[in-house]
């Protein structure tokens, strides 16, 4: 595709900036931002992952995959619920996702060890590994603002933090993770995945574009789980102190919600 | 009151929250076996005190001691069974009374043998035929036996009540007065029960605390209720604070 070709293709941003402006929705200026923020973002990606495919050197893969989880633990700490120290929480888990998912895929010799491969597949893992967290975060918070009177009642009938949040723990894990679960049971059928129409487009065998979209998506299904798991675990002791009390300000809910 | 055996005792217990004093310089005891009614206007820091009896939170400062022995000597986990607390909303896990009944003893990795949940269920004053029943099925006074006889479970010596018939009809109020009682005496449980209903201080309670505002205004047996000799508990007494 050429840039001109590219060029053309921002009339569909006008069509919503117009729709916009017309029903006085109010969405012009995030629509510009949201365009100006996508092309400079993306195209600094394509350079920069230009560079590093050219370069063939193991330091750059390490370094965007590391740009990647920053990024993952930035985000995630602005949008979804905190708990307490939740920063080196989710920098904990998404290396951990990281570090198990491309253990699978580069010890077993499933994919390459290159650039132009472990780069996008760290970058699908570690970024549904944060959205994960948000939703869990989020899910989780709320559970424990909720029923705050069961980890009490848990607490004062002789039982331990981990059994007092039992219950919610377990609840926010299911609710985080069902969503990938659920979108698994009807994809193709609606919507082809993007990735696969990626390759589609770009010329690939489709069966074989399939079999390497199925490959992503029981990669997902692994980063979706042990994420909430992960984060879930590392996080309950954090509201409780060592005499067992239940420390409801180290909860600090989601003030977007 | 001090010169009979404490069940808990407390030597100048203070707490805040975010820098709000709840208690000032608690100093007292509550004596072993008895029952002991805690009155006072809302947020005089009565269940806050409950919950530091309970371990469920620590004094900024002061010490508080369970039958002679410091608090923070006891692991949270042996402390919470031993001193038991029902509170007045009787929260209760979805299901059967048979599985809530059962909470304390599953926590321990244990079940609760049916006879012994029949038997609890009875001092309770719930037949049997309860245990099978939903949660949701359950009126506000059996909910509260229900807690009652879940909390004795973990056989306490030392039962914390908060507020537990306040949102209850007459008749099951005196059902659970009298069944409060009955396991005083029986089991020797020392009882402290926190009430906003005077008459029901008067009439339970061997001894009374009357705090207000964070502190301990009044101590004494319960008669002092009929006549007291603080200003702001003859006040609170006629009903003038509330």
């Amino acid at each position: 595709m050429s840039y001109l070709t590219l060029a053309i293709t921002l009339i569909f941003v006008v069509i919503p900036l117009v729709l916009s402006k017309t029903l006085k929705l109010g969405l012009e200026k995030d629509t510009l931002i949201a365009t100006v923020r996508s092309i400079i973002q993306l195209l600094a990606v394509g350079y920069v992952l230009q560079f590093v495919f050219d370069a063939e050197q193991l330091i750059y893969i390490f370094l965007m995959v590391l740009l990647m989880i920053a990024a993952a633990t930035q985000n995630a700490r602005k949008k979804g619920a905190s708990i307490k120290g939740i920063t080196w929480k989710l920098i904990v888990t998404f290396v951990f996702v990281e570090v198990l998912t491309q253990g699978i895929l580069l010890g077993l010799g499933i994919t390459p060890a290159t650039a132009q491969y472990i780069i996008p597949i760290s970058g699908m893992v570690v970024g549904n590994s944060m959205v994960l967290s948000i939703l869990f975060l989020n899910r989780f918070t709320s559970e424990m603002t909720t029923h705050q009177d069961q980890t009490e009642l848990i607490l004062t009938l002789g039982g331990t933090p981990k059994q007092a949040i039992r219950t919610q723990l377990l609840n926010s894990i299911k609710a985080s993770t069902i969503p990938t679960i659920e979108s698994q049971k009807t994809i193709g059928l609606v919507q082809l995945p993007g990735m696969m129409s990626g390759q589609i487009i770009a010329g690939a065998d489709p069966v074989q574009a399939v079999m390497f979209q199925l490959l992503i998506l029981f990669l997902l299904l692994t980063t979706a789980v042990v994420t909430s798991i992960m984060l879930g675990y590392l996080s309950y002791p954090t509201l409780f102190n060592e005499r067992m009390q239940f420390l409801s300000d180290h909860l600090e809910e989601d003030d977007e919600d | 009151m001090l010169s009979l055996e404490a069940a808990i005792q407390f030597k100048n217990v203070s707490y805040s929250v975010n820098g709000d004093t709840i208690l000032t310089d608690i100093t007292g005891s509550f004596p072993k076996g008895k029952i002991t009614t805690l009155v006072g206007p809302s947020g005089a820091g009565k269940s806050t005190l409950f919950k530091l009896c309970n371990g469920l939170k620590s004094p900024d400062s002061g010490e508080i001691l369970i039958n002679g022995k410091k608090i923070d000597d006891y692991d949270p986990v042996t402390l919470r069974r031993f001193v038991g607390i029902a509170l007045q909303q009787a929260t209760m896990l979805s299901g059967t009374v048979k599985k809530n009944i059962s909470i304390p003893m599953i926590l321990q990795g244990k079940q609760l043998p049916e006879e012994r949940a029949k038997e609890l269920l009875t001092v309770v004053g719930l037949d049997e035929s309860f245990l099978s029943r939903n949660i949701k099925d359950l009126s506000g006074g059996q909910r509260q036996k229900l807690s009652i006889a879940r909390t004795l479970v973990n056989k306490p010596e030392i039962l914390l009540l908060d507020e537990i018939t306040s949102s209850l009809d007459r008749v099951s109020q005196q059902d659970i007065e009298e069944l409060i009682v009955k396991i005083n005496k029986e089991f020797s449980t020392t009882i402290i029960w926190i009430t906003h209903n005077l008459q029901q201080a008067l009439d339970i309670g061997d001894y009374t605390w009357v705090m207000m505002e964070g502190e301990v205004v009044e101590t004494g047996e319960s008669s002092l209720l009929e006549a007291p000799t603080n200003e702001r508990v003859r006040n609170f007494v006629r009903g003038e604070v509330e």
